[in-house]
């Protein structure tokens, strides 16, 4: 009892957020709507038994994809409202291939029944006695191992083609050189000058090879006195 | 087994669907909410494997939804990418706009 009306709270609020999304006027709030249509389609996962997957929806889709739409959103600076204008124009035909498309899918799910002989081609069944997550990891460790091992290839690609596709280097910034600070030596900072008394400060000729070393020590005689 | 009954838990997932493609085909302009839209028909898809596997005592429909999954977030970060870097090449973001592959 309590379970069909949890599902039926779950369900209703899911619908209802989905819909928010699609018609939302802001695309700030429509990810909000997305990310409360997460946490209900987990909610409809745990209601059918699929603990794991219903926490791995929560912090795979609420924690990285809804969060990097936000940033998404947020970073872009366009104009969201005027994108919308034609909302109006193409409401009719997105409603008539929407209702078409579900009343096909529920005409299909209407007539649609289970083979009497499907138990027998059941590949994994649902082992008794031990928890959802450890049942899934049996099987996805030892069968579906090397479908398991192409999902982190297939991660690994999209996160390198995602920094690659975004990384600029942009001319003109200071960054921090770590290599060259540290490789600084005291020669190329730091003189020694022994400033006689009297002759005020003479500029030392510099460890490049000077451009005219002697209008430098002319310079250096004349900036004493000025300074 | 599950609680209700597997009609209903498909016929949330054939609403979900269809309000993914609705939402299509209502923001035609806007990137961003295009790849939301694929974000719910996903969630409709897993929703209906995660049924069925509830319903038949079967994992596989579970192992499957966790792959599902895998490739959504790898596709979400590779659009949201694109669209990045779409964005600061063109300063816009509308799906008419984009009608050319060279940059």
């Amino acid at each position: 009892m309590i379970a069909t009306l949890a599902f039926y709270a779950f369900a209703s609020v899911l619908v209802a957020s989905a819909a928010m999304v699609v018609t939302s006027r802001n695309p700030v709030h429509a990810v909000l709507f997305l990310i409360l249509a997460f946490f209900n389609a987990a909610g409809l996962f745990l209601l059918a038994g699929a603990e794991f997957l219903a926490m791995i929806l929560v912090i795979v889709y609420v924690g990285a994809v809804a969060v990097l739409f936000l940033f998404v959103v947020m970073m872009l600076d366009v104009n969201f409202s005027e994108m919308r204008s034609g909302f109006v124009r193409y409401l009719p035909i997105g409603g008539a291939v929407g209702l078409v498309l579900l009343a096909e899918l529920l005409m299909v799910g209407a007539v649609w029944s289970v083979s009497p002989s499907a138990p027998r081609l059941i590949a994994v069944p649902v082992p008794g006695g031990v928890t959802n997550t450890e049942a899934l990891g049996r099987v996805l460790y030892t069968d579906y191992i090397y479908l398991f091992q192409a999902a982190g290839i297939v991660l690994l690609v999209a996160m390198i083609g995602a920094i690659v596709l975004t990384l600029r280097d942009r001319p003109g910034t200071k960054r921090q050189d770590i290599a060259r600070q540290i490789d600084r030596s005291r020669r190329e900072t730091l003189d020694m000058v022994n400033v006689e008394v009297g002759q005020g400060m003479v500029v030392p000729p510099k460890h490049e090879p000077a451009k005219q070393p002697e209008h430098a020590n002319g310079n250096g005689h004349h900036g004493g006195g000025h300074h | 087994m599950l609680a209700v009954g597997l009609g209903h838990y498909l016929a949330v997932a054939a609403i979900l669907f269809s309000l993914g493609v609705f939402g299509i085909f209502l923001n035609r302009k806007n990137v961003i909410v295009i790849l939301m839209s694929i974000e719910l028909l996903l969630l409709a898809v897993n929703i209906n494997l995660v049924a069925f596997s509830a319903h038949l005592g079967d994992l596989t429909g579970q192992i499957f939804v966790m792959f599902i999954l895998t490739v959504a977030a790898a596709e979400a970060a590779i659009g949201l990418a694109i669209v990045v870097v779409y964005f600061r090449n063109r300063g816009s973001i509308a799906v008419e706009d984009i009608s050319m592959m060279k940059g």
